[in-house]
């Protein structure tokens, strides 16, 4: 299976390197995204995605399909959670595998932004005394 | 026509989903975020409001039936 595209409850990050395996890839790269604890000095103690699942997995496998034709992959991935996810919990882990690392590289750091801008995922940071979605107002 | 929110505009409207029956026809994307702004003012604050018709984001002049399924994207913030 060259491409994974999932959204899921809890990312076992554990076996992203077994899925990004290949044999003609010498190059893999994997972002992961994680929860911070701290946004502009506030506390935060959970963050909370929801997400449009039959819309965000259908521009998941956009940005998958346009990172396969932009460099020369042997497999991708995107999987993101949802729910509730505490201070270092991962959130989103992109990865892609290649012969030589520069495309993976380029095409991780691709995927990664491009999730970031397009699908329909949103997230709630809960501190102490209030909730905010993120990005939502200026 | 249904319509379905999420993230912060379903805290707006109270609802992941609504129904709108008294509208103008034809009605474009354009007059349906017109119409959600006249009725909920805190849409105009948002950073963006885009309209998703059969799971795919929609231009303004992207007529609406009521036969498809519609929702309001307010901001996204994965990752």
């Amino acid at each position: 299976m060259k491409k994974v595209i999932e959204i899921v409850n809890v990312i076992d990050t554990t076996k992203v390197y077994a899925e990004l395996s290949d044999p003609n890839s010498g190059g893999i790269c994997v972002f992961i995204g994680a929860v911070r604890e701290f946004t502009n000095n506030e506390e935060v103690t959970a963050l909370e995605f929801e997400t449009y699942k039959t819309m965000a997995l259908k521009e998941m496998e956009k940005i998958a399909d346009s990172a396969l034709k932009k460099w020369s992959l042997n497999k991708v991935i995107m999987r993101h959670a949802v729910g509730e996810k505490g201070v270092e919990e991962p959130v989103v882990v992109v990865g892609a595998s290649s012969a030589h690392r520069d495309a993976c590289f380029e095409a991780c750091r691709f995927l990664i932004d491009t999730l970031k801008e397009t699908v329909p995922i949103w997230k709630k940071e809960k501190f102490k005394n209030k909730t905010v979605w993120v990005s939502a107002h200026p | 026509m249904n319509v379905l929110f999420f993230g912060i505009t379903k805290d707006i409207v109270g609802g992941s989903e609504i129904s709108i029956s008294d509208v103008a026809k034809p009605l474009n994307v354009a007059g349906l975020k017109k119409r959600l702004i006249d009725s909920y003012p805190e849409f105009s604050k948002l950073n963006s409001l885009a309209v998703a018709v059969n799971n795919e984001y929609a231009d303004d002049n992207v007529i609406l039936t009521g036969n498809e399924e519609i929702a309001i994207i307010p901001p996204v913030s994965g990752g």
